[in-house]
């Protein structure tokens, strides 16, 4: 089958490699009929993110049609089954997933003991994403086997289309996630860092869930115009102060609500004006990448909540902890735990509440992935969302 | 930086620094130009150029063209290259004004230190320029009516309150009334 390819930094290619066979009698094996590029995946690209291997398989979003089940995972799916895949492998049996907690899960990470050495404890499996988390190969790709399949996996109905119900693999609901990690008040404004596609499902998320309102801070205009669309209030990093500009609109006061839907490889703002130096004296920043945590904690309002859907890989230099403990700030961060929200979310999607087919902006076959990693990495071309077609 | 804003007009570029600087030699360029439109007979005798004072304003007004050429285009990569040209020519002319006889040779030698220096910026802008943008960027796409919602924004305010936020998902107790100071149904903590 063809799949898409890591080879090293920036160098992923479309390849001919052997099919998935059934491993365990858990496994299911799915062709894929769509799939997507997510922002986590730029990370792997961009090498930020240790742990890769060349000729692993990238993605961690896909969707398609069971075509063969493990004897195991018989009673839960057949062949012929329509379903979403999300991006985290869980057991649905250990105590974390008990808890609904399944980016935690502690079964599906083959390679836990190099988590535990990373990270204290072990994480669960991702599909396509380090062998830090399981070395699973990803559904960038014809198709895919999906471990511990009785349990990993979101049945969807007929007769609603893929680009519909893609994005519960991963960026709704974690978009979703974050929003609810804010426990949003009728009273909030809710300040949204990247308005790339988790942030622009956070936008969506926050905005149903009632937010008094939702600002959002990037700097591609395509991507503030898209966020605008979706009822937030835009600031282009480039142009303004983003500490004044969250303080006058909440009269001084600072956002409740903070989210981080950047992660590791932000930029720091081209141009600043004199209080944004202010600012980057008071916190000690450099322009440095974690540049987004930083500035959340400082313009947040006290008691206030720092929620991180963006991914970091490693140690954090120069975060204002002093701010976040000081001003008594919560943070809630982590993988985001899909099955926990997807049934809800589904509905909401049968429902009309929400189309999250709005985000696509390139559809093309498997071949041009690797261009598209390129496009998509430097947001070129108006690029919010790839979707391929294997 | 890589992306189109009204600051920089430009898409594809990794930084903003080249394009301050290249917008620093279009001031630079029109400067100079009318200087020499200006005081072509000053100029020409600093440099022991008498007689080339057409020359000079000729100079000076392809200064200016070029300058007005990188401040308003969208993408000053070409005029810049002109720039780089035309301090080829600059620097060939004021070779011609090196002879033994001129008394201002000093002066000339200077011109052309200071020539070289600026050749050396405009080359150097122009290169990454060019490097940043080796293609034409594709116009803006309009996103505008991408709400995500079909039954449009407003409807969508508000229309999933009845999301349960899962208990560990909630604010602590405690913290509430900080963030929601003027709910009357939030008694104020005891301490
Ligand atoms: N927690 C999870 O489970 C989960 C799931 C999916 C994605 N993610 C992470 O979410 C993050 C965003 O993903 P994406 O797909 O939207 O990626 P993306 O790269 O398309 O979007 C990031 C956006 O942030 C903007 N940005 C950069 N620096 C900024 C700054 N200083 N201030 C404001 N905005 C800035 C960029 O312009 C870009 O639009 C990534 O870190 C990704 O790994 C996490
Ligand atoms: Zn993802
Ligand atoms: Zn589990």
């Amino acid at each position: 089958m063809r799949a898409l390819v890591w080879h090293g930094t920036t160098d992923i290619r479309c390849d001919s490699v052997p099919d998935p066979e059934i491993e365990h009698p858990r496994d299911a094996i799915i062709k894929v009929t769509s799939c997507a590029i997510c922002g986590s995946d730029l990370h792997l690209y961009d090498h930020f993110m240790p742990g890769m291997k060349s000729g692993d398989i990238m993605g961690h979003e896909s969707m398609g049609e069971v075509v063969e089940v493990g004897a195991e995972a018989k009673g839960k799916l057949k062949v012929g089954d329509r379903v979403v895949i999300p991006f985290t492998i869980i057991c649905g049996e250990c105590d974390q997933c008990k808890r609904g907690n399944f980016s935690v899960c502690e079964r599906t990470n083959r390679n836990g003991h190099i988590a535990a050495k990373a990270f204290g404890h072990a994480t669960a499996g991702l599909f396509g994403y380090t062998h830090l988390t399981g070395g699973y190969p990803g559904g960038q790709a014809e198709y895919l086997r999906v471990p511990f399949a009785d349990a990993t996996h979101i049945k969807v109905p007929d007769g609603i289309p893929d680009e519909k119900l893609l994005f519960l693999s991963d960026i709704f609901p974690t978009g979703w996630q974050a929003a609810v990690q804010c426990d949003i008040q009728p009273t909030d404004t809710v300040a949204i860092w990247g308005a790339g596609p988790v942030g622009q499902m956070a936008i969506r998320s926050a905005i149903l869930l009632g937010a008094r309102q939702v600002v959002v801070i990037d700097r591609i205009p395509e991507r503030l115009a898209m966020a605008e669309a979706g009822g937030a209030i835009t600031i282009n990093f480039d142009e303004e102060s983003v500490v004044e500009r969250l303080n006058e609109l909440t009269n001084g006061k600072g956002p409740e609500k903070c989210i981080d839907a950047v992660g590791m490889e932000a930029h720091a703002a081209g141009t600043v004006d004199a209080m944004y130096d202010r600012v980057k004296q008071a916190a000690m920043m450099e322009t440095d990448r974690p540049h987004v945590l930083r500035e959340m904690a400082y313009v947040c309002r006290p008691a206030g909540t720092l929620s991180v859907p963006g991914v970091y890989g490693g140690l954090l230099d120069k975060i204002p902890f002093g701010a976040i403990m000081n001003k008594g700030l919560t943070i809630r961060t982590g993988q985001t735990h899909v099955n926990r929200w997807t049934d809800d979310l589904l509905r909401r999607i049968e429902e009309g509440q929400i189309d999250p087919s709005f985000v696509i902006t390139h559809t093309v076959g498997l071949e041009e992935g690797p261009e598209m990693y390129k496009i998509f990495r430097d947001k070129q071309d108006g690029c919010v969302k790839v979707v391929l077609k294997p | 930086m890589r992306y189109e804003t009204e600051r920089t007009r430009r898409r594809g570029h990794a930084d903003t620094a080249t394009d301050t600087l290249a917008r620093g030699l279009g001031i630079f360029s029109i400067a100079l130009g009318i200087a020499e439109v200006v005081a072509p007979r000053a100029l020409a005798r600093a440099l022991g150029m008498k007689g080339q004072e057409g020359l000079i304003t000729g100079y000076g007004l392809r200064e200016i063209a070029t300058g007005i050429g990188i401040l308003a285009s969208k993408d000053p990569t070409p005029w810049i290259w002109g720039r780089v040209a035309g301090d080829g020519l600059d620097l060939a002319t004021l070779a011609t004004a090196l002879e033994r006889d001129n008394p201002n040779k000093r002066n000339v030698g200077i011109a052309m230190a200071a020539v070289a220096g600026v050749t050396a910026l405009d080359v150097y802008c122009a290169q990454t320029l060019s490097r940043e943008s080796p293609h034409p960027l594709p116009p803006l796409q309009d996103y505008s009516d991408r709400t995500g919602f079909p039954r449009g924004v407003e409807q969508a305010r508000g229309a999933a309150s009845d999301f349960e936020v899962p208990r560990d998902f909630r604010t602590p107790e405690a913290l509430r009334p900080y963030t929601q100071p003027d709910l009357p149904q939030n008694p104020m903590p005891s301490m």
